[in-house]
Formats: structure tokens, sequence, C-alpha cells
């Protein structure tokens, strides 16, 4: 055994299923992710997560890829976070998501509750603002065993809420982290990064971790390693046609 | 045809006492009566009794002043009713379809069938032969109209025949008015205008032919009857239909056999376990039967029948009308404990001897969807009816690069157009975009140049690294002269916050003073 080795293998080893990472075959039915309102690391994070149980799931799910995505946001959530843009969305999500804008958390938690029920969502993905009284423990019990009796995964984004009663198998508390560099212009913003803290789960233990976006699957961010990967950004599309210059020298 | 029975429900309490007419009970003075505001009054008598001098319509009191032995017993007129209908279905034999005529009257249409039967003659004989053999007795007639028929059987001769070729006017012209089928009330009046027989009334009386005497007459009637619409108190009307000159719609009877399922086992049972699979089944296929006639049971009949030719039976009444056959298994679980199969049971029928009309339900809409989820229509439709169809919707892309004319909102499950899945630029987009731009103060370097330093809804923000601008200009074909460019930086602060910031404007365009600044997108 190398005393070199890294703990974190280690510690995978021993215990298989303690430590949390990405790829891990069955993600819980509910998880609750806290983000603050000012910035998309909590719909960006349960993107991320929904994708990820998505690619990780066992291969019974084949026609997960085409079932619909349902995303449910609060008139708060929206009034403060904003509203899903669909440009910014990966594209084999966009051309399956179906957006519900509730008035109220009663609304809302309708909504939830009834995309849980439905055969043909993959997910569901809710924001909720603040603290509501009607998101209490029996309301989230509810929408826990709902999605655990129809296998359809939720992910609730908390926009600047306090962690109360819940009974969500995983919790998160995200917030925006520096992103790395771009290899092309390192001035530039990079790829999507949080810092992501597990800090309720019934099956790993809490941790935080950096995590990243890297182009459709999440990934975690040990450190930076500056040049290790080349990072095509922008520059992976194809060129079409011919460019002016060479048809100018023809 | 016409058949009355017009000692109905005389032979109705006779056959009640299984006797012979003149025998037993029925050799007795008897009448039926039926209790009114002025005592009981006679609504038929036995032969007995109306030697004894009791008439229908009589008081009871007058008849027992006549005959002091008269037994009285209370008529039944819905009993008479029901055997009538089924009297009428049973006469089906004699022709495609039938009408009740109450009381005491069938009618059978024998067109063309008569022949079957060697003749009319020969059909009203084994008419009559039927009849008397089920211990009613009958007059019947056969003529080529309802109303025709129905006045020989009533008025004419026994057996009287009438075939097309016959003149029905002529041949029926000596018969009483009361054989038009005519109220109470009008057949006083024509008695008190005298007016006996259906000949006067149609003014051919005697044996001279007078048409302008026959014109007269009947306009004088016309005239007198002009506001009487039903056939029943307008003579004339009835004539008419008695001559066929007028269609006489009559409401056939139809036979509605009791819903009713069997399975014939190709194996005698002797166990429970695959009778209780039987049973499953048997219930399943009653469901079925009166889901589609729309009914529901109150009470169920099972039989079973042995191999030794017994037949056992259980029956379970149900306290309201259902098709539950989960709720019928379970109650016939509990009778077939006590069940002595015997060398088997070969054949198990079940059926509902009592139904009532129960409207289609969907009692396990929410059951289903508990067990197999709701399919993605039904799941809309519950989302847009409690939070309006605005609500749920499905963004599509647009050809535009103004960011809020880049995407549209539209129903989720119309089509999506296919030219809508690539967007038409491609820098990368932020996931969220505020309804309207929020503005921002910004500390700049320079009036054109990338921001430094920012405040977004009281705090702070350092620009730690930019990329941009990238210029959108105006669609200057849908917007004012005046509309101004945007130019768009991402950008990220030092805590890794990404904004999708623009100014709007640059100074010195004409379009304006000093371009301000907003924060339109947040980035995941």
């Amino acid at each position: 055994m190398s005393p070199a080795l890294p703990f974190a293998r280690v510690l995978a080893r021993a215990l298989p299923e303690s430590r949390w990472r990405p790829g891990l075959p069955a993600p819980p039915f509910h998880s609750e992710i806290f983000a603050p309102a000012a910035e998309a690391s909590g719909a960006g994070l349960a993107l991320a997560l929904a994708r990820d149980a998505l690619t990780s799931a066992p291969q019974g799910e084949a026609d997960a890829g085409l079932r619909h995505v349902l995303w449910v946001q609060e008139r708060a959530a929206i009034r403060r976070g904003g509203r899903l843009c669909a440009a910014g969305l990966p594209p084999d999500i966009r051309h399956r998501l179906i957006h519900v804008a509730a008035a109220t958390p009663e609304d809302a938690l309708f909504a939830l509750e009834e995309g849980l029920r439905c055969r043909d969502f993959v997910c569901v993905i809710g924001e909720i603002a603040g603290n509501p009284q009607a998101l209490s423990f029996t309301a989230s019990r509810r929408l826990t065993l709902t999605a655990e009796r129809h296998g359809v995964r939720l992910w609730l984004v908390r926009l600047d809420a306090r962690p109360d009663l819940s009974s969500a198998r995983m919790r998160w508390q995200v917030a925006a982290a520096p992103s790395p560099p771009p290899r092309w212009n390192p001035a530039a913003p990079g790829t999507a990064s949080w810092h992501a803290e597990l800090f309720r789960a019934r099956a790993h233990a809490p941790g935080e971790w950096m995590l990243s976006d890297d182009n459709g699957t999440l990934r975690l961010r040990r450190d930076p390693e500056p040049a290790a990967t080349p990072d095509h950004g922008d520059l992976a599309r194809p060129t079409v046609g011919r460019s002016l210059a060479a048809v100018a020298r023809m | 045809m016409a058949i009355w029975l017009a000692r109905l429900s005389v032979d109705r309490w006779r056959l009640s006492h299984g006797c012979e007419p003149g025998e037993g009970p029925d050799a007795a003075p008897t009448a039926l009566i039926e209790e009114t505001a002025h005592g009981p009054r006679i609504t038929a008598a036995n032969r007995a009794g109306l030697a004894a001098g009791a008439r229908p319509g009589m008081l009871l009191a007058d008849a027992r002043a006549l005959c002091p032995g008269l037994c009285a017993v209370p008529c039944d007129p819905a009993g008479d009713l029901a055997t009538l209908e089924k009297l009428s279905l049973w006469a089906q034999r004699w022709g495609p379809w039938s009408a009740l005529d109450p009381p005491g009257g069938v009618l059978v249409d024998v067109t063309g069938v008569a022949h079957l039967w060697g003749g009319e003659a020969a059909l009203l004989a084994d008419v009559a032969r039927a009849l008397a053999g089920r211990g009613f007795g009958a007059r019947t007639a056969l003529a080529p109209t309802a109303g025709a028929a129905w006045a020989l059987a009533h008025h004419g001769p026994p057996g009287a025949i009438l075939t097309p070729h016959d003149d029905l006017l002529r041949s029926l012209a000596d018969l009483s008015v009361a054989a038009l089928r005519l109220d109470e009330g009008v057949l006083a009046v024509l008695r008190r205008l005298g007016i006996k027989r259906v000949g006067d009334l149609a003014g051919v009386s005697g044996a001279h032919e007078d048409p302008a005497n026959a014109a007269a007459a009947r306009d004088a009637l016309a005239r007198r009857f002009r506001n009487h619409r039903s056939p029943a108190a307008n003579p004339l009307l009835r004539l008419d239909q008695l001559l066929g000159r007028v269609p006489e719609p009559l409401l056939p009877v139809s036979a509605r056999p009791l819903p009713m399922v069997t399975r014939r086992l190709l194996e005698p049972l002797r166990h429970r376990a695959p009778l209780d699979r039987v049973i499953a089944d048997l219930a399943q296929d009653m469901m079925r039967t009166l889901e589609a006639r729309r009914q529901g049971a109150r009470r169920l009949e099972l039989a079973l029948w042995r191999v030794d030719g017994e037949v056992l039976w259980r029956r379970i009444e149900l306290a309201a009308a259902t098709r539950d056959s989960d709720h019928m298994i379970r109650l016939f679980a509990a009778r077939l404990d006590t069940l002595e199969a015997g060398f088997g049971i070969e054949t198990v029928q079940l059926r509902a001897s009592w139904t009532e009309p129960l409207a289609a339900l969907q009692a396990d809409l929410d059951a289903a969807a508990e067990h197999h989820g709701t399919a993605l229509a039904g799941c809309i439709d519950r989302l847009s009816v409690r939070l309006g169809a605005e609500a749920v919707t499905r963004p599509v892309l647009r050809a535009s690069h103004i960011p809020e004319r880049a995407q549209a909102w539209q129903p989720p499950l119309d089509p999506v157009h296919a030219a809508s899945h690539q967007p038409a630029c491609h820098a990368p987009r932020p996931l969220k975009l505020l309804d309207s731009p929020e503005p921002i103060a910004v500390l700049h370097a320079s009036p054109d140049g990338v921001p430094q330093r920012f405040r977004w809804r009281g705090t702070v923000c350092e620009v730690a690294r930019v990329e941009g601008p990238e210029r959108i200009a105006p669609e200057w074909w849908r917007e004012r002269s005046t509309a101004r460019l945007r130019d768009y930086y991402r950008i990220e602060d030092g805590a890794g916050r990404r904004y999708w910031v623009y100014r709007q404007g640059i100074a010195g365009d004409g379009r304006g003073g000093l371009p301000e600044w907003f924060l339109h997108g947040l980035y995941a």
C-alpha cells in the first residue's frame, strides 16, 4: 500500500456508499438545494444533478431520454431569481421541458406533487423562495412519499431559505464558486462551478465539494489543473463552408 | 291482430287459486273491488257474481244488496299490467312485434305471417288455443288496421277476420261508436247527438249512398270537435285511424333479458379455489354487462349446477345498485362456505334479477392514477385547471437576437416547430433571465469600457472577470428609430457569481443621454 494514495480513494474503497460522488447509480428521490436568490447556482446545481442522475440511471430506464422534465417556479422565485431561459438550457433538456409558473407556494406544491405523480416526467425541479407556511414538514413528507411511490425524482431549490424541518433525503447548501479560467481567454468567466455542501443525507456522510458542470457532466474539481485538458470551449463548433479569405484567394 | 283478454283480472285471481272455471273458490259469487272515495267499487266479477247481479262499476254495497253472499277480493291493477306485459312479449310468437293495449288488450302485427300458421283462421284458432291453455279467455280479431282489429275484438263477432279487400267502413258500420276507443265524455256527447253506430258517424247509414250527405255530416262533426286534438277525444280522427287514412303509431314492447353470465366448465369443480376463480371471472363479466346497460345490480343470484343435476342457489341483495366486481366477489365468498360440491360443479351462472339504473362513474380514476401514475395530458389538464392555462407552458426558441424575443412560451402539448430547436446565436446564454432587466449602478473605466464594479439590489459586486461586449442591435423593422443597441457582458465577480449585464446605447449615438446599465440574467 503506497502512502501516497489519495485519502478519498482509500475511504471510497472501505465504505463504498458512505461518501457521495457524482455518478452514483441511485440518487434519492427527494433532494433539497438551498441557494441564494441572487445567483442561479441552485438551479444550475439542480439541473446538473438531474442530468447526472439521468446519465447514470440503470439501463431499465431506457426511455428516460424521451420523457419530459417539469420545472416549477413560484412567483416569488421568479421575481427574485429570474425566469428560466430556454437558450441557456442544455440542448437535451430544452426541447422536453415544461415550465409551470405558480402564483403561490401552495400552487407550486400542488404542481410539484402532480408532476411527481405523472409517469411521463423523468424528473421534477422546483424553485420556492423563502420559508413559506405551506412548505411545512408535512408537505415535504408528502412530496417524499409521492416521489418514492412513483419513482420520479424531485430536486427542490430553496432560494434564500433557512434549512427548516424537511424530509428530503439529501440536503445541499450551494453557492457560486470562482470558475476555472478558460484556456483560450483566462480573463473570461469559465464553466459553471459551485461550492456544494451536503449537510444532511440519509445514505452518505456529510461533506463539501467543489463541483463544476463540465460540458454536461458533473465533475468534482479538486484543484485547478491549468492546461491539463484542452478547453475547446466555443471553438469546438465545426467550420461550415469556406472562409471569406479562402473564397477571395480562389 | 287484436287480442282482448276481457276477464284478465278475474282469470288471474282464479289462476292464483289454481282452479278451473266454476270450481273451488270460483264457484262462489266473487267480485274484485277497488277502494274509491265513495267506498269499495267493483271492477270485475266472476261468472257466478255476474249471474248474481254484480256489475263492474257498481258499488260493493249495492251489489251486496242484490247478493248478500258476494265475496269481495281486492283487485291488483299493477299485477294485471305486469301479466299483460309478459303476455304481450309472449304474443310475439305470432308476429314480429306487439303492443300493449291496457287494460287487458294486446295488439300484434301479423302482416304477412298468417300463411305460416295456415291462414288467418288457423292463426286465430292457434291464439285461442294457446291462451286457453294458459287459462285465459280471449276474444281475437284480425283486420288491416289496429283500430279495426280492436273494434272487432271488443264489439264484433268472435274470431272476426277482415282482409284488405273488404270495405272496412261497410263491415264496421254496424258496430257501436264505443268501438272507436273514445273517452267516456265523448261517448256521452255522441249519444246525446244521437250517433250510436260507426256508420252514423261516417254518414253512410242505410243502404243508399249519398256523398253530399256524408260530407255534410263530416263537416258538422269536424266543427263540433275542432278543438279536440287527442285521438281519444276526436271521433273523426279515430274513424280515420280505423279506416287507415291517418297513421296510428303504436309503441311496441321489447324484451330486456336479465343480465346473465354463464361459465360451462370443462371439468367439474370440487374445490373452493378454482370456484373462486370462476366466480371472479363471472363477476367481471357481470360488471361489463351491467356497464354496457348502464345498470347496477340490486339482487344477484348465483346458480351452480352439480354433476348429479342438483342446482345450488346463492342469492345476495345489495343495499344500493352496484356493479363493483370486487364487492360482488367479497359478498359471495362469505356465502360459499356451506356449499356442498358433491361430485363436482359443472356450470356456474350469475344473473342480476333486479337491476336499477346506475350512471357510468369514473370510480377508480384516483386509484388507477395511484398505481400507474397519470399520463402527461392528464397531468397538464390538472395543472391547467388549477393554475390557469397560461401558467403551464413550454419554452420554444425563436429566430431573434433580442434575448426577450428569442424565446416564446407556448401551450405544452402543441407541436414544436423543427426550426426552433437551434438557438439563433451560439454565444452562451444565462440559465435565468429576469423578467424585466434591473438597472444597476456601474463604475467603469471609460463610458464605453468594461465595468469595474456595480451595485445591484443593494450589494456591491467587484468584477473579477469579464467577457464582452456582445453587441445586439435593435430590430429596426420592429422597434422605433430611437431604440438603442445593447452591449452585453458576461461578468464574474470575486465570489464566483456570474451575471449577464448590458449597457444600453453608446455615449454619443444621438439616441439619448449617457447610456444606462442593466442586469439581465444570471448564469448558473
